[in-house]
């Protein structure tokens, strides 16, 4: 399949009037997927997802029914489905489209996929600063406890399933998954040691999956249309790296920065970046050049230019140096910009956003963050780049210097910043010159 | 068990150990500041970063590619640690940097300095220097955080041990990780300040010189103290402890951790209740009704020497004779005199802040002058009831299985080891206040204190203790404090608080823990033991290992005993009478 020919699928329903609404959803064919998942055995649904080859779309690419599968067998008590809103990944925002324009698709991926996971209880944990979203999902959860859709036993099944809305409190470290699981259960959220893994211990001490909403989006349309849909979509395995799962299915591109289209499209996992900008995002404002590209969310650290036909795909962007594929939120930055303020604005967003809980990350993002801020006022040394290059390789190195994977991404965009735009980096320390963009104030 | 190797020195380390007790075991010390063995574990200081690797059967090694933290690593069967490698080292180097780039270096003005684990490990694992060329930020300190505690804020290396510990251990939650980041601090919700009754051991928990005890702060510099280890008269649970002194002054009292007594901590009561060892009220020597000069006041010896009582005693200073032999050979003829005209109207009160040795060495005795000598215990201290930790989260008592930390409502150390002694002797026990019911016909008697009373308006002696010794013919008095008892008394011994002396204390559950003087009684005034040793004619000094021996000989309950020295974490009685039976 070409991505001219490609057909949207999460975006399908996106410009059709009253498109949240449950009544517009069925009319649509919606839920027939759950009717379906419901007549199937919860392993078979399992079976279906991970034949289907879906990866998680919330950063770390892990497959899912692989990570369903991880459940222990034959406990008794209560599992718990934990759904990642908490979309704080500068430049993402395909998590609030979906939920905001299509709802039901997102709930009947998160009703399926209780189901295949025996949960009985999911919480659908939204950062707070999503307040429509938040009041379209309440809508939306009322229209299904009214239909019968969410409940004691869903559509005449004997499954029942209850969903809350869980508004979190506006911080970065709530999207990490223990993280939002010591958020959802009230407390500071630090993440936690692991073992134990969420799926034997999670939130309120039982186990738990994790799921971004995209990757729910996504079971719908997989049990609706089956394994061999998906994978007709996206990147094969590469046959000659066992440990290379894939990436399969469409995939929401979010394209913000210096671009004359900023938006959200739809296309195949697998796209390169300059497609995306020159076909789908109406290319570089001002008839620029792009200079660096973030491929998935600034803590993928960056793509230079001559890097930008690296298809965004799971695999892709590692390929470049970059952390991963990320949310594939596409940041465009034109070659009038300064790499130092780029780069100072990313880590000033880390020093931010650190928990605070290991030391590394926390000292290490504002140690950065004032260096960079000192070169800024042109007072930089050249001996600083190597000292920042020193910081980021100790701030974190999954599972080395901190509890949590988010320590890497703080780290990253100063790596790759220095891996490929370092003569401007000296050439700018040498000048001595003061940055000309306006000084950053306030909070993020 | 499982063997672990680490720096290729083989240990056996127990199943559920972790790599840092793993490497203690081989002498290797793996540097690190949020894990402590009471608390749970978080792993986010990342000082105890190691290599991590597994020995396969075939004997080849197959390490892993990255740092781990020791503190959450299960020292599994097989497991390589490498502390040394440049990979490691770098790493401490670097966690090392990070702490220390908005910490003060105020090391000349900090309390903790000597003791200060962020000194110690820079000087074994760090840089000489920081990088860091911008300023540091700076944050207010905080008095107000606790009664007992001071928050040094810019000091802090956020291990959160303090903030587990009132989680965990006491319950109460006061202590919190306020804002985000590399200016998130510790605090306390405004107006509810760490005031729970286990508040002082954040300052020991605290491994920097962030939470400071508010009694000790600026007293002493630590590398003047001597400790000495000792156990905590303040209640039943007998915590393990050090008594940490200079000169003769006790400074502060620290828990020892011993998991036979109480764990790792200690309760506050105990903590700042020693301050009546250094009171000026205490009795400062010998005194007798007969010889008119035995003793001096001791307020005249605080005139005299100009400072603090408690202080060093200097016998050139107050030019004074020695009045004890004549006093305790006036006590020893006084007591045969009433033993001998009638045995059983003789009565001595032993206290159960007595030593086991000191309680013996009485009632061997006394009972060795006459067998129908009364032997009576003297009155226990109890106040209110136990208080047990961790506290509920509506501030109820955890339920027996949950109890971590128990201050008992019993205030006196050795109520257990003075009645096995009383029953021995005397076969059955008696309280005093059942000897004095009516018509007792007592007429000499020999009172043991040691109360911590120092406010002499109280005292320990009840109204009807007072009532019943009104008409005696012999009142012979041992203690620390005067009361209405050694202001009557034809003689008064000037006893030691429990800092000053050696002997053994038996805790609610039966252990023997041995403790040790850690400074000389005040001016004239001796240790209990001493006294007792010559008023009963026992030949050498009193030597508390050797006592020991002779008790767990002659007492069954106390066989136990006969080990001597009773070592650090002293010996269950309960494990031997058993096999006594």
């Amino acid at each position: 399949m070409t991505n001219a020919s490609f057909e949207p699928v999460l975006l399908a329903r996106i410009n059709k009037p009253d498109s949240a609404s449950l009544a517009s959803y069925k009319a649509d064919g919606g839920y027939a997927g759950l009717r379906k998942a419901l007549d199937m055995t919860q392993a078979q649904v399992i079976d279906l997802v991970k034949a289907s080859g879906l990866r998680g779309r919330g950063g770390a690419g892990f497959p899912t029914g692989m990570k369903w599968s991880f459940l222990p067998q034959n406990i008794t008590g209560p599992i718990y489905m934990c759904i990642n809103g908490d979309e704080s990944e500068p430049g993402t925002f395909n998590n609030r489209i979906l939920i905001e324009e299509d709802p039901h698709q997102v709930l009947e991926g998160i009703v399926i996929g209780c189901y295949a996971t025996r949960a009985t209880t999911a919480y659908f944990y939204l950062r707070y600063e999503y307040g429509h979203c938040y009041r379209t999902l309440q809508k939306a959860v009322d229209e299904m406890y009214a239909a019968g859709l969410l409940g004691k036993n869903i559509l005449g099944s004997n499954y029942s399933l209850d969903i809350h809305l869980h508004r979190g409190a506006c911080a970065y470290i709530c999207g990490e998954e223990t993280g939002l699981i010591e958020s959802l259960e009230g407390k500071r959220a630090w993440p936690r040691i692991k073992p134990p893994f969420p799926a034997v211990e999670g939130a309120f001490r039982r186990p738990t999956v994790v799921n971004n909403v995209e990757t729910m989006a996504c079971v719908t349309h997989i049990v609706n249309r089956g394994a061999e849909w998906f994978q007709s979509m996206g990147i094969a395995k590469d046959p000659n790296n066992p440990r290379d799962a894939g990436s399969y299915g469409p995939k929401l591109y979010c394209i913000s920065g210096h671009v004359n289209k900023p938006g959200l499209v739809e296309l195949p996992l697998g796209v390169t970046a300059r497609e995306l900008i020159d076909k789908h995002a109406g290319g570089v404002w001002k008839g620029r050049k792009a200079k660096a590209v973030v491929p998935g969310g600034i803590s993928m650290g960056f793509m230079s230019e001559a890097e930008l036909d690296t298809p965004l795909d799971f695999a892709g962007p590692g390929r470049v140096g970059c952390l991963g594929l990320g949310t594939a939120a596409v940041i465009v930055i034109d070659d009038h910009t300064s790499m130092v303020d780029v780069l100072y604005n990313a880590c000033r967003f880390f020093a931010h956003e650190s928990c605070g809980q290991c030391t590394p990350c926390r000292e290490g993002t504002a140690w950065s963050t004032k260096i960079l801020e000192r070169i800024r006022s042109g007072n930089g040394k050249l001996s600083d780049i190597d000292l920042l290059l020193e910081i980021s390789s100790s701030i974190g190195t999954i599972p080395g210097t901190t509890i949590c994977g988010l320590a890497d991404g703080a780290a990253w965009p100063i790596k790759t910043a220095i891996a490929k735009f370092r003569p401007e980096l000296e050439e700018y320390i040498r000048s001595g010159r003061k940055s000309a963009a306006p000084q950053l104030v306030g909070a993020h | 068990m499982s063997t672990v190797f680490v720096n290729d020195i083989e240990v056996e380390v127990g199943p559920r150990d972790n790599l840092i007790q793993a490497a203690r075991a081989a002498g290797v010390e793996i540097p690190h500041y949020c894990w402590h063995e009471a608390l749970s574990v978080v792993a986010s200081c990342r000082m105890c970063l190691v290599e991590v690797g597994e020995k396969k059967p075939d004997g080849t090694i197959a390490m892993g590619p990255k740092l781990v933290p020791a503190c959450q690593t299960p020292a599994k069967p097989g497991t390589v640690v490498k502390t040394e490698t440049a990979k490691v080292k770098t790493g401490q180097q670097m966690t090392l940097e990070f702490l220390l780039l908005n910490h003060p270096l105020d090391c000349s003005i900090c309390d903790q300095a000597g003791e200060c684990y962020l000194q110690d490990y820079t000087y074994k694992f760090g840089k000489a220097q920081s990088r860091l060329n911008e300023p540091k930020v700076q944050r207010l300190d905080k008095y107000h955080i606790g009664e007992q505690i001071a928050l040094f804020t810019d000091r802090c290396v956020m291990c959160t041990r303090c903030v587990r510990f009132t989680r965990e251990i006491s319950g109460t939650a006061e202590l919190q990780v306020v804002a985000r980041g590399s200016v998130e601090e510790i605090d306390v919700f405004p107006n509810k300040p760490c005031n729970n009754k286990l508040a002082g051991n954040v300052v020991d928990l605290c491994p920097v010189g962030a939470l400071c005890s508010k009694d000790f702060l600026y007293k002493k510099r630590v590398w003047w103290l001597k400790s000495q280890k000792s156990v905590c008269a303040g209640c039943s649970t007998g915590c393990s402890i050090e008594v940490d002194q200079n000169e003769d002054h006790v400074y502060r009292l620290r828990p020892r951790a011993n998991p036979l007594a109480q764990g790792h901590f200690m309760c506050d009561e105990g903590r700042f209740g020693f301050k009546y060892v250094q009171s000026t009220n205490r009795l400062s020597g010998p005194t007798s009704k007969s010889i008119a000069t035995v003793g001096v006041a001791a307020s005249a010896v605080t005139k005299f020497n100009g400072n603090v009582a408690g202080k060093l005693f200097q016998p050139a200073d107050l030019a004074v004779v020695d009045h004890w032999p004549a006093a305790i050979q006036e006590a020893r003829e006084k007591i045969k005199a009433a033993v001998d005209s009638s045995a059983s109207s003789f009565a001595a009160v032993f206290s159960p802040m007595m030593s086991v040795e000191e309680a013996y060495l009485l009632a061997s005795y006394l009972k060795g002058l006459n067998r129908n000598v009364k032997l009576l215990m003297g009155p226990v201290p109890v106040v209110g009831e136990d208080d047990c930790y961790p506290k509920n989260v509506n501030g109820s008592a955890p339920t027996a299985e949950k109890t971590k930390f128990t201050i008992r409502a019993e205030k006196c150390p050795n109520r257990l080891g003075v009645e096995k002694v009383l029953k021995h002797f005397q076969g059955a026990l008696v309280p005093i206040e059942d000897a004095i019911q009516g018509a007792h016909g007592i007429q000499a008697w020999y009172f043991v204190g040691g109360y911590a009373t120092p406010d002499d308006s109280i005292g320990w002696v009840s109204p009807s203790i007072a009532k019943a010794t009104e008409p005696a013919k012999l009142l012979i008095v041992q203690d620390i404090f005067p009361s209405v008892l050694s202001k009557r008394a034809d003689i008064v011994f000037a006893g030691a608080a429990f800092t000053e002396r050696d002997g053994t204390f038996i805790n609610h559950s039966g252990l023997a823990q041995a403790f040790r003087a850690a400074t000389r009684p005040p001016q004239a005034s001796r240790a209990d033991g001493r006294i007792l040793n010559e008023l009963c004619l026992r030949q050498g000094l009193y030597n508390t290992e050797f006592l020991r021996k002779e008790i767990a000989s002659k007492i069954p309950s106390l066989e136990s005993l006969s080990v001597g020295d009773l070592g650090v974490h002293g010996v269950e009685l309960h494990q031997l009478v058993g096999a006594h039976l």
